[in-house]
């Protein structure tokens, strides 16, 4: 997912040639106080005239708390934004808060029911209620990570190797996945070293999350790489899916595939591996079947 | 020492004979950092000399001073490659009373060789002179001031011009050999603080570019390359100095290395990264004639793998053995391409000059695949139409055209449409290119040209292409 | 209304400056003004009639900026000087 300004016209208007999976224009940090109600002008006229392609569109909004949130979240209803992420999340009661803004607009604009939210949590309550914040409502399609203000709110600082972070990131994965709904890691802003943003990448991915926050094009070849399964693991996972049909067909339980017992994590996995495959391009659909 | 031809520029120019009307010429090595032509039109327009015609290898932004001159009539009339600039604005809106007549690198060498263009007193600047007249773009000695590396634009003038001044910054002892300019050709040799700023020779195109869209750009073009078929051992290449072509020379390397691959030589404008590649042993021979930067200047000075060659030996479309008729690849960039695959590398979408055909007519036509790299829009400006502006280079020239909205084949290649395909790479109509930029911005109104011709595209072989309408 | 303005000097951008005036009366500095000039001029217009505003002084010095971020700049900067908002409060 790519961090894009939203009073940045530039930046907006060609960030999805880059191929990111989703863009997610920004109302809240990257604008100043003085700017937040042109930004949230640009933003509502962009969605609406701006063809960014399939890209998924995000954009983060202000807390409902300040002067900004309520009057972001009915211009980027009105603009048919896909996702509204609301940033520093601590209870599944802000969640629903977000939901009755949300169901206002729709209603007015005879568009229920499709707008969904991410909810980004930023802080230890946050975390404490990771669940009940994922659960809080049926819109709810996701929550990510926000390390910069989560290691404050802890009162310690971000590290490279990011011990710091190891509760949050596993918490944010069990809840999620208890949930139902998907995972993000957070940004990795220092754009001239590949190399530990690379080792961040791979941890994120062997934790279990299904994506990464970016900030910039550069940083969407290296994700891909890595979120990307080999050909070698897309064989193997065909053959354990090839190998399950064809116990199926024949009615019998407990199969093998190459020595090993194949049962249903495996076969999980295997799925979750050609669905990678399919979603970065490597197989078509036809393939995959 | 005796015969000497070391004169003051004053006698040089009462030397060479030069009357009103007649034709000078100069070459472009120094780029934005060329000092001769001011300094020598000064001196001339000084000396009370009217009427004369300037036929430049190509003319950038530091020749506005040209301006006042062809304001007081000292130049009537301008041949050269491109302009740029306060020069090229003042030139659209109808400055000069004849119509420029642009030619490519290739094309002004044929016209000296064939006696088309007709040079009375070249002006050449040179790094290095003796006093009998042998020069280089660069100086063997420990006080070198400027270098420039390849002389090939000056080549033809000084083996045809009637009478050839060489104006150098540092003079050094005889015999300044090996030569680029032959003591043979030339009739004066004046001596001058300084020829060029060397630091200006690389203009800025030369860094490692940290756009996202050229990097974009760059891996898109090598992949195209990678696949095109003619990625082979022994391949040959060429490259502009826009940042994505220079980059895609990066991601090519990578791949030659993964299989193997070397290149036979590089040709053209040479760069810091084709000697890079040469010197890792990646491409065997470096084909200059025209050093981008002080890295390939001093390469040339150095390595005999490194060849200068003259504009007729590197792109003449009448001499077939001209080095463009044995290229496999080249990158080129674009103004504007029209769904006719149409190139425009000349003039502004405001229909006011500001580039330069360079090699492009040459190594589009000569090459075996030729790739054009260009964005979709530059800011609110299309660079995929459906007319160009002006015609520079026709588009049965032009093989295929990258973008980040995807990559065009021209269907005069179905060969090539049909390796990519089959690469997985994102293979679309030009139509809907030109389309999509349209989607995005708007179709433009048309631009307010006047009645004048300001400017004359000619082709290589001496016929008109193009004509180029003042801006009201 | 008071004077107001939105927008910036980078490319894609438009600056927008908008005062008191009689009728609609634009004024455009543009990189594109041979090309798109009509048409910027159109979409200022349009903004702001859109907006009820029949009254207003424009200057725009334009950097290339797409028909969305003119509309965007437009009604920022005419928010800005009348005080009345597109969004609910």
């Amino acid at each position: 997912m790519m961090f894009v300004p939203g009073n940045n016209p530039g930046m907006m208007a060609d960030a999805h040639i880059y191929g990111p999976d989703s863009i997610m224009l920004d109302l809240e940090d990257s604008v100043t106080m003085a700017e937040k109600d042109a930004a949230r002008l640009l933003v509502h006229n962009a969605l609406k005239s701006i063809d960014f392609g399939g890209t998924e569109m995000v954009v983060r909004i202000n807390p409902l708390n300040t002067p900004y949130g309520k009057k972001d979240v009915e211009a980027v209803v009105k603009a048919g934004v896909q996702v509204i992420r609301m940033p520093k999340t601590e209870t599944a009661d802000e969640v629903r808060e977000l939901e009755a803004e949300i169901i206002k607009v729709e209603k007015e604009i005879g568009r229920e029911g499709e707008t969904r939210i991410m909810a980004a949590i930023e802080s230890a309550l946050g975390i404490v209620n990771a669940y009940a914040i994922a659960t809080a409502s049926p819109r709810m399609m996701g929550i990510a990570l926000g390390a910069e203000d989560y290691s404050a709110n802890l009162k310690t600082n971000r590290t490279p190797g990011g011990a710091e972070l190891l509760l949050a990131r596993e918490q944010i994965v069990v809840a999620a996945r208890a949930a139902g709904i998907a995972c993000f890691d957070t940004v990795y802003s220092n754009l001239d070293d590949m190399e530990t943003f690379r080792k961040e990448v791979e941890l994120i991915k062997t934790l279990g999350f299904d994506g990464k926050s970016i900030i910039n094009p550069r940083q969407i070849e290296v994700v891909n790489e890595v979120f990307t399964p080999t050909e070698k693991e897309i064989n193997k996972a065909r053959a354990v899916v090839a190998a399950i049909k064809e116990a199926q067909a024949k009615g019998s339980g407990v199969i093998a595939v190459n020595g090993k017992m194949v049962d249903r994590p495996v076969v999980l996995r295997a799925e979750r591996t050609i669905a990678l495959a399919v979603a970065a391009g490597v197989i078509s659909e036809e393939e995959a079947l | 020492m005796r015969n000497s031809k070391v004169v003051s520029l004053e006698e040089a120019i009462v030397r060479s004979g030069l009357k009103d009307g007649m034709t000078i010429s100069f070459h472009h090595h120094f780029r934005g950092g060329d000092k001769v032509v001011n300094m020598v039109v000064d001196k001339l327009a000084q000396m009370g000399f009217k009427d004369l015609k300037l036929a430049a290898s190509s003319l950038s932004d530091v020749h506005a001073p040209l301006i006042d001159h062809i304001k007081n009539g000292v130049i009537t009339g301008i041949s050269t490659s491109g302009l740029r600039g306060a020069l090229a604005d003042a030139i659209s809106h109808g400055l000069l009373a004849e119509p420029v007549v642009f030619r490519s690198h290739g094309g002004r060498g044929s016209a000296i060789a064939n006696g088309e263009l007709k040079i009375d007193v070249a002006f050449l600047g040179a790094s290095s002179a003796d006093e009998l007249g042998n020069a280089c773009g660069f100086s063997r000695s420990q006080n070198a001031k400027s270098i420039c590396g390849s002389l090939g634009y000056a080549l033809p003038d000084a083996r045809y011009a009637k009478h050839v001044v060489v104006l150098t910054d540092d003079l050094v002892a005889y015999p300044n050999m090996p030569q680029s300019i032959s003591a043979a050709d030339v009739e004066s040799v004046v001596v001058v603080d300084s020829v060029g700023d060397s630091s200006k020779i690389a203009a800025g195109a030369i860094r490692d570019s940290k756009n996202p869209r050229d990097i974009l750009l760059a891996k898109q073009a090598a992949k195209v390359i990678i696949n095109s078929g003619y990625f082979q051992d022994g391949f040959s290449i060429q490259t502009g100095t826009g940042g994505a072509s220079l980059a895609a020379v990066k991601y090519i390397r990578e791949e030659m290395i993964n299989r193997g691959i070397k290149a036979s030589f590089a040709l053209g404008g040479i760069t810091a990264h084709m000697v890079k590649l040469h010197q890792e042993g990646l491409i065997g021979k470096l084909i200059d004639v025209q050093s981008f930067d002080k890295v390939a200047a001093q390469s040339i000075m150095e390595d005999p793998s490194h060849r200068e060659v003259s504009a007729v030996e590197y792109a003449s479309g009448q001499h077939l053995g001209s080095a463009t008729h044995a290229l496999d690849i080249v990158i080129l960039s674009a103004l504007e391409v029209d769904t006719d695959f149409n190139v425009n590398v000349l003039v502004g979408s405001d229909g006011i000059i500001r580039g330069a055909i360079g090699g492009h007519q040459d190594t589009a036509a000569d090459s075996a695949l030729s790739i054009i790299v260009c964005p979709l829009l530059r800011g609110r400006i299309p660079c995929v139409v459906p007319k160009v502006t002006t015609l520079i280079t026709p588009g049965k020239s032009v093989d295929v055209v990258v973008t980040e909205y995807g990559i065009a084949v021209n269907p005069l290649r179905p060969e090539i449409r049909e390796r990519l395909l089959a690469a997985g790479l994102k293979v679309v109509d030009i139509k809907d290119l030109a389309a999509k930029a349209t989607s995005i911005i708007g179709t433009p109104d048309p631009l307010p040209f006047g009645d004048k011709v300001v400017g004359v595209v000619m082709n290589r072989d001496g016929s008109v292409l193009d004509k180029i309408y003042n801006i009201q | 209304m008071n004077q107001a303005v939105a927008g910036t000097l980078e490319s894609g951008d438009i600056m927008v400056t908008i005062g008191p005036g009689e009728g609609l009366q634009v004024e455009l500095q543009s990189s594109v003004a041979a090309q798109f000039g009509r048409q910027i001029k159109a979409v200022i217009t349009d903004t702001l009639q859109g907006l009820g505003i029949k009254d207003a002084h424009v200057e725009a010095i334009d950097k290339g900026a797409l028909d969305c971020t003119i509309r965007a700049r437009v009604t920022a900067a005419a928010v800005r000087a009348t005080g009345k908002d597109v969004w609910k409060d």
